[in-house]
């Protein structure tokens, strides 16, 4: 049972990734890794900033 | 690991600058380890791919070889898996060995260009996912269900071989030049490496070959809602379920992305049950029935207010929905072949194979084939992508293997098993779904008289049987539905009922199928719409610099409406055609889409002649001369030829000669307006023609001028920029493929035991 909730939670880990779900972790891991002095954006700042960085560099989705 | 053809070892170039941290951990497995790793061949490894290549073989022979009445469907997948496998162990890896030659000890862009938003190391097999999510659509679900006129061979070959020699070559180096230079667009490394007029040709070409992808995607959903209440309710409803996602992870819960996909996947299928219910009530039908121009022009509007609102409240909420449903359904729509197995009833080559007739598209298999096809075998759009997001991303050099020839070879899959799909309804009703209305008549009687006088091997259509299926699907009518959508749709629900549900939840299916694909085609509709407008914004900026501002309103909203102006007029002239839309303007489509390939694969050309692979240029040439051929070929037939049905300007002429001799009617065109669209819309369809490929031309030739030249240089002993970012040593580690080997799990073991202080930040614990 166990094994199964284990590899479930693996399952919807993997597919957050892929989603961008974890943007904001990996965030705060570059933040602390490189040593910025300033405090890092708060979870709400970071997702405004990211979908605004958004509007003026659009990603392509293909056909 | 290796030498190179010319004896020099074939990292020896960087290893003076990338001077690795004594503190840290070798960042690359061992050469000679690596090497020893490939070269060894175990018993069991051997019996492994004996027997791949076995069933590999037994597949092909029964789809190519054994003429039954039917051909069971799982030996399109093993026919294909096995290809794919074979050809990503074996031909893959001679391009990493002789033209990418990838180099672990040097740090990709995402770990010396850090920042933690657009540039992060990301887990291979995440970055797997997310890249294949951005490649594949509805381009991959929609060409193979219109080759399907040829019968299901010609298309099966050239998905499986054309995927492992062209479309993956061509997506793995574009990806993997890119990553060298920092994730620069396919546009800037054309400019470096092909000059001025090359890179300026190839600007021009890559803008209306987006314009042109942009209306045919339209047209296919157009072509799907179109008279259809159901449809048109629940792809609607996609907008507010968006729209209040976006809302949601603005404000209420940032950043809980998967949260709200599910919500959002929860409200789509309520949407879908509720259209069925809405299309059921005499309000509902009449409301939500729209004809096609209708949808067109709501479509263009849709398209402009959706490229100039802010992409949190929109692109970005659905996008999320877009991937969710992408992997969700790809992977339903596998189990359920795998599961349900379906016979297949159509034949290795129909008899539209040796003909340029068909109904469907008109053209001979060489090259129309191979045209009609585009995602799925090869596709040049890729390339903007693989030059994009993904490059930015990359943890390690070896794993744009895995990512782009892997991420390609599945979207291939996706195309294959699309066709099966399609494939596995009835042909009669397949002719009478993709055939244009002016053939078929649009009646049930008409289009099944029309269907049997084709004289189509065991094809005896009824009425009947049209009716009971639109019926089945929830659909006033099925005839000439034209654009591949609706057939897969068919095809899906056909095959999904015997997996879940039965009979009763066909039209479930059915609407469910299409409310994915309109949802994959308004996502690149929107997303294409926008990355034009920078194009085009920054194109007119090196003349008014004002408009280089990308924040400058005027600008923006000037150059959004030049691109949905443009695509617009592709699309409303599809919708009016007299001569059906889609088989006037998929050939463009296709067109388009490889003339963008052969782009790309020129400038990858000219950079692996720098870098000095000239024994093994031809795994980039193969695919490039292919490519040209196909499509300079289909260019000019659609130019020159004189057969109308495959002619622009032949068709213009003799519609332009029944004007003048003073007909009212000609051919399928009933009215005088109708004949003088027909004169119009050929025309600019032939001058579309005419430009495309003379842009493609230029930027060939400018490629291969470039590579003379790299080789003059080589010979003579002179160097050349190479345009790379310069190498720095890389401070980490993480294995090339899906399952790491021996020698990468010990070096992974090495990583895990350093101090934490001495390690990167890990992308990703899973």
């Amino acid at each position: 049972m166990n094994a199964i909730l284990e590899g479930f939670r693996g399952f919807a880990r993997y597919f957050g990734s892929v989603m961008g779900a974890d943007a904001y972790r990996k965030y705060l891991e570059h933040h602390t890794a490189s040593g910025h002095k300033g405090a890092p954006m708060s979870e709400r700042e970071f997702w405004r900033d990211h979908t605004d960085r958004q509007d003026s560099n659009p990603q392509g989705r293909c056909c | 690991m290796g030498k190179m053809p010319d004896g020099k070892a074939r990292t020896a170039l960087d290893d003076d600058v990338l001077v690795p941290d004594p503190k840290l951990p070798p960042t690359s497995v061992d050469e000679v380890a690596l090497e020893a790793e490939e070269r060894k061949w175990t018993p069991t490894k051997i019996a492994i791919w004996a027997a791949i290549a076995l069933l590999g073989g037994v597949a092909w022979f029964m789809l190519a070889i054994v003429r039954g009445e039917t051909v069971n469907a799982i030996w399109f997948v093993f026919a294909s898996v096995c290809t794919y496998l074979i050809g990503y162990r074996f031909y893959s890896k001679v391009i990493e060995r002789y033209i990418t030659r990838p180099n672990d000890r040097r740090a990709t862009p995402a770990e010396y260009k850090a920042d933690g938003k657009d540039y992060v190391r990301t887990d291979r097999n995440v970055l797997f996912g997310h890249h294949f999510a951005a490649i594949a659509g509805a381009g991959p679900l929609v060409g193979p269900v219109i080759a399907a006129q040829m019968g299901y061979l010609p298309g099966t070959i050239w998905i499986i071989i054309g995927v492992v020699l062209a479309g993956a070559v061509q997506d793995y180096l574009v990806l993997f030049f890119s990553m060298r230079r920092g994730g620069r667009s396919l546009g800037q490394m054309a400019r470096e490496e092909l000059g001025v007029i090359g890179g300026t040709a190839a600007l021009v070409a890559t803008l209306l070959i987006m314009v042109i992808i942009v209306a045919i995607l339209a047209l296919v959903v157009v072509n799907a809602l179109a008279e259809s209440p159901w449809g048109v309710f629940s792809v609607g409803m996609t907008i507010p379920i968006a729209l209040f996602m976006g809302v949601y992870l603005r404000f209420l819960r940032p950043g809980k992305v998967l949260e709200v996909s599910l919500i959002g996947f929860v409200l789509l299928m309520a949407a879908i049950i509720g259209g069925g219910a809405v299309a059921g009530t005499e309000w509902g039908a009449a409301f939500f029935q729209l004809d096609k121009v209708t949808i067109a022009w709501g479509l263009i509007v849709y398209g402009f207010i959706a490229a100039i609102l802010p992409v949190w409240l929109l692109l970005a909420p659905r996008d999320y929905l877009s991937t969710f449903m992408k992997i969700g359904v790809i992977v339903m729509l596998a189990l359920a072949i795998i599961v349900v197995r379906p016979e297949i009833t159509v034949p290795a080559f129909s008899e539209f194979a040796s003909r340029e007739n068909g109904p469907v598209f008109p053209g001979a298999l060489f090259p129309f084939l191979f045209v009609t096809i585009a995602c799925g075998a090869l596709s040049g759009f890729h390339a903007l992508i693989s030059s994009g997001t993904t490059p930015k991303l990359i943890e390690k050099e070896r794993q744009t293997r895995l990512i782009g020839y892997g991420g390609m070879l599945m979207e291939s899959f996706v195309a294959i098993m699309a066709l099966v799909a399609a494939i596995s309804i009835d042909r009669g009703l397949y002719f009478a779904m993709n055939s244009p209305a002016a053939l078929t008549g649009g009646t049930v009687e008409t289009a099944a008289t029309w269907v049997n006088s084709l004289g189509l091997a065991g094809v005896n259509i009824t009425p009947d049987l049209l009716s009971e299926t639109a019926a089945n699907v929830g659909e006033e009518s099925i005839v000439s539905r034209t654009g591949g959508a609706p057939t897969l749709a068919v095809g899906l629900a056909h095959i999904m009922q015997q997996f879940i549900g039965g009979t009763a939840m066909m039209a479930f299916w059915y609407h469910f199928a299409i409310m994915f694909e309109a949802l994959f085609i308004l996502t690149a509709v929107d997303a294409g719409t926008r990355v034009a407008r920078f194009m085009l914004q920054d194109s007119i900026g090196n003349f008014i610099p004002k408009f280089k501002e990308h924040s400058w309103r005027p600008g923006a909203w000037l150059c959004t409406a030049v691109m949905v102006g443009a695509w617009g007029a592709v699309l409303l002239m599809g919708v009016t055609d007299p001569l059906g839309g889609i088989n006037t303007l998929f050939p463009l489509f296709g067109i388009a889409n490889q003339l963008l390939a052969a782009i790309a694969l020129s400038v990858c050309m000219a950079i692996a002649a720098k870098r000095a692979s000239f024994k093994y240029l031809w795994i980039v040439a193969l695919p490039l001369a292919f490519a040209a051929v196909v499509t300079i070929t289909a260019s000019f037939q659609k130019i020159f030829s004189p057969v109308p049905a495959v002619g622009y300007f032949a068709n213009n002429a003799v519609f332009s000669k029944a004007l003048a001799d003073g007909k009212t009617e000609f051919g399928t065109a009933k009215t005088v307006a109708a004949m003088e669209a027909v004169v119009r819309n050929t025309m600019i369809q032939g001058w579309l023609s005419v430009i495309f490929v003379v842009l493609s031309i230029i930027v060939i030739i400018t490629g291969v001028v470039a590579t003379v030249k790299a080789f003059r240089n080589e010979a003579a002993g002179v160097g050349h920029d190479d345009h790379e970012d310069p190498a720095v040593p890389s401070r980490g580690y993480a294995p090339a493929g899906l399952i790491p080997t021996a020698a990468e799990r010990e070096l992974m073991a090495e990583w895990n035991k350093l101090p934490a202080e001495l390690r990167l930040e890990r992308p990703g614990h899973h």
